[in-house]
C-alpha cells in the first residue's frame, strides 16, 4: 500500500502537523495498520477533512484515509436502508440514491463528507428536532478496532461499543462499512418558508412555536447587527417537495440532482479581507436580499441544505491564519445564555458571517455525542482575531455553566478541563475505548489536545 | 499540542534563568500552558530554581520540573529532550533563550574566555536546537522559538564576538526552519534590540527598546499566527534594513 507523510488541517486550517498517510482498501489492511501503528506514535482514522479542528489528524502518527474502502453500495429499498463503505461522501450517496426516490435521514450543512465521518462525530441537521442525529438512523456498523479483530456493533449488538463508536471521533476503531436508514421523498426539491426575524427572540419565538409543523430549520443569524437589530435573522423552514408541488418543467424528472460547485476561491487569499467591515456589509446585503415572508418556494436540495458547497474551498477566505469555528449547544431554558453570547459577539463587532441557530429534539444514547434537546449555535471567525482566545474561553464558561456542550467536531480550542465538564459521560465511554484499545493505539490531535 | 489560536500546553525553556526565557513561559503559561520544564546548569543543586518555578506556578503551570542543562556539554543535549520529554510528553514550545552576552573588551583581552562564551551563544545551540528538531519532527508538530538578536544581523564592532555568534545562531535557526519545512515543525526567529535584563544591565540601552514582556508578547502573537521571524519592537525590522546597507565607513564608526 502506498503511504505519504503529509501535512494536514481540519477544515479550518489551523494547526497543521504532520502525519503518514495510507489509504487501506479492504478491512484487513486497515486492521494491519492499526496493528503497525500501536507501539509508535498512534493512528486515527479520516474522512473528507471537514471537521474544522484537529479531530482527523494524528501528528507523528497514521492517519488512514478512508478514500478508498470498499465494497460499495447497497440499496435495499425494502428495508428503507443502504448500506455504504464507510469513505463514501454524502454527495455521492445523493447522487446514487435520488434517482431511486430515497434521500439521507440526516444531512449537515455540507454534503462533502462520509459515512465514517458522519457516524463518528453522530453529525446533526437542520431536521435534529424531527429526527435527531446520524446514529440514531444506523442499524449496523463494521468496525476495525486496534486488536485486529472486525466487528459487526449496533443498536442491539454489542450497544456499548456501537454507541461509544457514534461521537466517539474514531477513537474506537475504524468503522469501514455502515447500514443506516434513508428516507422515501418523490422530488429532489424542497418547498421552504422564508421569514426575517427582527431579533433573536423572535427567532427563538418562532422557532419554538411553529418546529413541530416543518421537517428541516433553521436560522441565519446575523452576529454584526447591534442595538434593536441584534440577533436580527433570516429563518428558512422546509420539508421535501412532493412531486405535485413542483412546476411543470421540473415534474419531467422530479429527482434530477448533479452535484457540482458553481465556482472556487483561488489557493492564495490575502490577509485580513474578512474585517468587521466587509462580513458586516456581506450579512446587512444578505439580510436586505432575503424575503421578509415568502411561503412554499421550491428550491432544490443543494441551495437548502448545502448552500455553502456551492462555492469550492470557501473555507479559504479566511487567508493563512484560517479559520476557528464555535459551536455550544445549550439547554432550552437556558436563553439568557444564547443571548448574553450573541450581543457579546455584537458588542465586540466580531466578524462572523452566517451564524446559524438550530433547535435540538431528542439525543442518541452515546456518551460523546453533542446534540441534546435545547438550543444550538454556530459560528466561524477568523483564528487571528485579536483577543480572541479570550473571548470563546469566557463563552466556554457561560456554556458549562448552563449545562450546556461544545461541538468535538468543530473545536480546535477548548481546555481539558471544559470538555471533561461538559461531557460527564466521558469515562464510561473511556472505559469501552480501553476495552477495544487497551494500549491506545488511536490516537488523534484532538484526543491529545483535550485528553480524551 | 498548539491549538487554532496558538496556545500551547507544554514548555521546554532551553535557559531556565533567562529573563526573557521565562518571561515567554510565564505568557504561554498564562495563555493556557500547563507543564513547563526549565533547562539551566545547577537546575536541582547550587541556585536550584526554585523562585524560577514558583513564578510560573504562580502564573498558573500545573507542572514545573528542573532538568540539569549545561551548554557547554554539547554531548548531553540529547539526553536533555529525551528526559524533558518523559516528563510531560510532546513539546510543543521549546524556548532558546541561553546565551552570554559577556564584554568584548574582556573577550579581545582572553582569547578563550570569548571561545567560551561563543560556545554558549552558538555552538551549544547548535546540539540543543539539532537534538530539538529531530524530536519535533518525529512528534510531527511543535515550534522551536530562538532567541536570536539585532546584533547578529550586521555584526557591529563593539560586540563582535557575541555579534558574530549570534550571526551563526541566527543563521542555524533559519536554516533548520527551512528543514523542517512541511514537517509540521517549525522555527520561529526572534529579532530583539535592546531588552534590559541581567544580561545587558552592564550596556546602556539602545536605541528602540523592550522589555523582556514585550519580547513575550510579540512571541505569543507569532506562535498565533504561524510567524517564522519576529522582531520586538517592530519597527526594527524596518530599521536593520537601513543597517544592513549602510556604508562600511559609516558602520565601522557607529559608537556602540
Ligand atoms: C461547511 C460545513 C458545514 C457543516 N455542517 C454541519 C452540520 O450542519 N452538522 C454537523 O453535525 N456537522 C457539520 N459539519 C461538520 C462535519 O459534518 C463533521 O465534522 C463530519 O465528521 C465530517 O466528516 P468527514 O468525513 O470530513 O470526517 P473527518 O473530518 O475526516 O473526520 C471527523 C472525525 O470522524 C472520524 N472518522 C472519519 N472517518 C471515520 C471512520 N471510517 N471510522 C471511524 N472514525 C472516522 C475521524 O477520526 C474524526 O475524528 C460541517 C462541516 C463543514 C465544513
Ligand atoms: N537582553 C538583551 O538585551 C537581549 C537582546 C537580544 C537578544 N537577547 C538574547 O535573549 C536570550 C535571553 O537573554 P536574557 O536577556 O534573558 O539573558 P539572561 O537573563 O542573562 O539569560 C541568559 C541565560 O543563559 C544561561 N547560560 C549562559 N551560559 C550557559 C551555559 N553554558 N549553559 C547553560 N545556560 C547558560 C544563563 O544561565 P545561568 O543562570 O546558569 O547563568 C542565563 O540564565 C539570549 O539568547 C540573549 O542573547 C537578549
Amino acid at each position: 500500500m502506498r503511504t505519504q507523510r503529509r501535512l494536514l488541517t481540519g477544515w479550518g486550517r489551523t494547526a497543521p502537523t504532520s502525519a503518514t498517510v495510507a489509504r487501506p482498501r479492504t478491512a484487513a489492511e486497515a486492521a494491519a495498520l492499526l496493528k503497525q501503528a500501536g507501539p509508535g506514535r498512534g493512528a486515527i482514522p479520516r474522512g473528507l477533512g471537514r471537521s474544522y479542528g484537529d479531530a482527523a489528524q494524528c501528528a507523528g502518527g497514521l492517519v488512514l484515509d478512508t478514500a478508498e474502502l470498499a465494497p460499495g453500495f447497497r440499496l435495499d429499498q425494502e428495508a428503507g436502508t443502504v448500506t455504504a463503505a464507510a469513505g463514501t461522501s454524502l454527495a455521492e450517496l445523493m447522487e446514487r440514491l435520488l434517482p431511486h426516490g430515497r434521500f439521507l435521514p440526516v444531512t449537515p450543512g455540507t454534503r462533502q463528507v462520509t459515512v465514517g465521518g458522519a457516524i463518528a462525530a453522530d453529525i446533526h441537521g437542520k431536521n435534529h428536532h424531527a429526527d435527531s442525529s446520524f446514529g440514531a438512523h444506523v442499524r449496523w456498523l463494521r468496525l476495525v478496532t486496534p486488536d485486529g479483530a472486525e466487528r459487526t456493533v449496533g443498536p442491539d449488538r454489542d450497544p456499548g461499543l456501537f454507541w461509544a463508536t457514534v461521537g466517539g471521533m474514531g477513537l474506537t476503531g475504524v468503522i469501514t462499512e455502515a447500514e443506516f436508514a434513508v428516507v422515501p421523498v418523490e422530488t429532489s426539491a424542497v418547498r421552504v418558508d422564508t421569514d426575517r426575524t427582527a431579533d433573536l427572540d423572535e427567532a427563538l419565538a418562532v422557532m419554538t412555536a411553529t418546529d413541530h409543523r416543518y421537517h428541516h430549520t433553521v436560522c441565519w443569524i446575523d452576529l454584526l447587527a447591534t442595538g434593536r437589530a441584534t440577533g436580527r435573522g433570516v429563518l428558512t423552514r422546509g420539508r421535501h417537495a412532493r412531486a405535485a408541488e413542483l412546476p411543470a418543467r421540473l415534474r419531467r424528472d422530479p429527482l434530477r440532482f448533479r452535484d457540482r460547485s458553481a465556482a472556487a476561491v483561488p489557493p492564495r487569499v490575502p490577509p485580513g479581507l474578512l474585517n468587521t467591515w466587509s462580513v458586516r456589509t456581506f450579512n446587512a446585503a444578505y439580510y436586505a436580499r432575503a424575503p421578509r415572508r415568502e411561503r412554499d418556494r421550491i428550491t432544490g436540495v443543494g441551495p437548502f441544505f448545502h448552500p455553502l458547497d456551492a462555492v469550492r474551498d470557501w473555507n479559504r477566505l479566511y487567508g493563512p491564519a484560517g479559520l476557528v469555528q464555535y459551536q455550544f449547544a445549550v439547554p432550552f431554558g437556558a436563553e439568557p445564555v444564547l443571548r448574553g453570547i450573541v450581543s457579546r459577539l455584537a458588542a465586540v463587532g466580531a466578524p462572523s458571517f452566517l451564524a446559524v441557530l438550530k433547535r435540538f429534539g431528542p439525543g442518541t444514547p452515546a456518551p460523546l455525542s453533542f446534540p441534546r434537546p435545547g438550543w444550538t449555535l454556530a459560528l466561524d471567525l477568523p483564528a487571528d482575531l485579536p483577543g480572541l482566545a479570550r473571548l470563546l474561553t469566557s463563552f466556554d464558561e457561560r456554556v458549562l455553566e448552563a449545562g450546556g456542550a461544545l461541538y468535538l467536531a468543530k473545536d480546535s480550542r477548548a481546555a481539558p478541563a471544559a470538555i471533561r465538564a461538559m461531557y460527564p459521560r466521558l469515562d464510561e465511554w473511556r472505559e469501552v475505548r480501553a476495552r477495544v484499545d487497551p494500549d491506545g493505539a488511536l490516537t488523534s490531535d484532538l484526543a491529545r489536545r483535550l485528553e480524551l | 499540542m498548539r491549538n487554532a489560536v496558538g496556545a500551547v500546553d507544554t514548555v521546554l525553556l532551553l535557559g531556565g534563568r533567562s529573563e526573557i526565557g521565562l518571561a515567554i513561559a510565564e505568557r504561554l503559561v498564562r495563555g493556557g500552558a500547563r507543564r513547563v520544564v526549565l533547562a539551566a546548569r545547577e537546575a536541582t543543586g547550587g541556585r536550584g530554581l526554585a523562585g524560577e518555578a514558583e513564578r510560573l506556578r504562580a502564573a498558573g503551570a500545573a507542572e514545573v520540573h528542573p532538568v540539569e542543562f549545561d551548554a557547554a556539554d554539547t554531548a548531553g543535549h540529547e539526553a536533555v529532550v529525551a528526559e524533558a520529554v518523559k516528563l510531560v510528553g510532546d513539546l510543543d514550545a521549546v524556548v532558546d533563550a541561553f546565551g552570554v552576552l559577556g564584554e568584548q573588551a574582556a573577550f579581545e583581552a582572553d582569547p578563550a574566555a570569548a571561545a567560551a562564551a561563543a560556545a554558549a551563544t552558538f555552538t551549544g545551540h547548535v546540539s540543543a536546537d539539532l537534538a530539538v528538531a529531530a524530536r519535533l519532527r518525529e512528534q510531527g508538530h511543535g515550534t522551536l522559538v530562538v532567541l536570536s538578536s539585532v546584533a547578529g544581523v550586521r555584526v557591529r564592532r563593539a560586540n563582535f564576538v557575541y555579534g558574530a555568534a549570534k550571526a551563526g545562531l541566527d543563521g542555524l535557526a533559519q536554516g533548520l526552519g527551512d528543514a523542517l519545512h512541511g514537517t509540521g515543525a517549525r522555527v520561529m526567529v526572534v529579532r530583539p534590540g535592546y531588552v534590559p535584563t541581567k544580561m545587558s544591565a552592564h550596556v546602556s540601552a539602545a536605541p528602540f527598546p523592550a522589555s523582556a514582556r514585550e519580547v513575550a508578547d510579540a512571541v505569543a502573537a507569532g506562535l498565533r499566527r504561524g510567524a517564522e521571524t519576529v522582531w520586538v519592537p517592530g519597527v526594527l525590522r524596518y530599521v536593520f534594513a537601513g543597517m544592513r546597507v549602510l556604508p562600511r565607513s559609516v558602520w565601522r564608526r557607529l559608537p556602540r
